[in-house]
């Protein structure tokens, strides 16, 4: 049991238990899975300037802050208690293309030859970080939802916007991957 | 100020009205104090674990899913699903109720153009972060604190749309 908690889980485990937040969250206070409102709410509630946007009953949404906390602290307590520090397991085609473009760091879970500090004021920083954040939040908060409000929320509860909604996030990473890819690498 | 601030909620209403898509999941629910949200603690632990046990905020895991070069991401958002269409069937069959006694009940969602256009350029960021919002949190938790700079960016962006959110179409 330990040695299964240490290993990385297979997908058809974290699957159904992701699955399972839905459930959960309605049964807790009939919440709607969904995480990228907890940054409106942060806007509503911290800066929400003259934005008609960002003014309504924030408080009424707050759980999410909660919710966002124990995911931070969980995913805390997972990386130092209960991992056995290998590395991910990837298909090696993967890591050659990824060679490829440039990536020579595959310890861990993020390449450290583009998250690390000293590179956030650089170019790599500025598209991986700065721009890449930037139209996660843009994109999220126009199509009304991300991978846990739509893909996993809506989709469970047969809403066809959340479909095409989903299609567009994986259209957008095809796009990024395959097209975009070769030419941000080659500013490095 | 008295009359900016109706200008403001007055503008809010007209574009609750006009501009589809994200309406406030929550809207008609009760307030619930400090203690009492403490328990969606909870589900975020389980749903911290969970990220980094299956290692979904792994940017190279969506790598490999945006490559098709691993079923590993597929298998999970699609056994999710699964797992969630069959759990919201059974709570809407026998019309279970939450453990406070009260209905549950789900907004749906709201077609717009946004989900096209907003989805695309989200799926961009996406494949440059390797991470969602959710995963965002668990890559700050999980030690990697540059990431703590894509939250401050990706808060940026909403910012940014909901201040230009009129002239998008939607």
């Amino acid at each position: 049991m330990i040695d299964f908690i240490l290993q990385p889980w297979p997908w058809y485990v974290a699957g159904p238990i992701i699955g399972l937040t839905i459930p959960l969250l309605l049964l807790l206070g009939n919440k709607s899975f969904g995480i990228s409102n907890s940054l409106r709410h942060a806007c509503a509630a911290v800066i929400p300037g003259k934005i008609p946007f960002f003014h309504y009953d924030w408080k009424k949404e707050q759980w999410i802050f909660f919710f966002a906390a124990g995911i931070i602290i969980g995913a805390y307590v997972s990386v130092n208690f209960l991992s056995s520090g290998a590395n991910v397991d990837l298909n090696p085609q993967t890591i050659a293309d990824l060679k490829a473009l440039g990536v020579s760091s595959f310890d861990g879970l993020l390449p450290a030859d583009i998250f690390n500090f000293s590179n956030l004021l650089g170019l790599k920083g500025l598209f991986f970080i700065v721009i890449g954040g930037f139209l996660v939040g843009f994109g999220t908060r126009y199509a009304g939802g991300c991978t846990s409000g739509h893909a996993i929320m809506g989709i469970s509860n047969l809403q066809w916007p959340s479909l095409i909604a989903t299609i567009s996030f994986m259209v957008g990473g095809f796009f990024m991957t395959h097209l975009l890819f070769p030419y941000i690498f080659k500013l490095f | 100020m008295q009359h900016s601030k109706t200008t403001i909620e007055e503008t809010a209403n007209w574009e609750k009205e006009h501009i589809r898509g994200n309406k406030l999941p929550h809207e008609f629910s009760n307030y619930e104090n400090f203690m009492a949200n403490l328990k969606y603690i909870i589900g975020g632990l389980l749903f911290g674990t969970v990220l980094i046990k299956s290692e979904v905020i792994s940017w190279f895991r969506i790598q490999e899913m945006f490559r098709f070069q691993s079923f590993h991401m597929y298998g999970v958002i699609g056994s999710a699903i699964v797992t969630g269409i069959i759990s919201i069937f059974i709570l809407k069959k026998f019309k279970i109720k939450t453990f406070n006694g009260t209905d549950i009940s789900i907004r749906p969602k709201e077609f717009s153009k946004g989900q096209i256009i907003g989805g695309f350029i989200f799926g961009l960021g996406w494949a440059l972060t390797g991470a969602c919002p959710g995963p965002i949190y668990a890559q700050i938790g999980a030690g990697f604190l540059t990431t703590s700079v894509t939250l401050l960016s990706a808060l940026s962006g909403v910012w940014v749309y909901g201040r230009f959110r009129s002239k998008l179409p939607h």
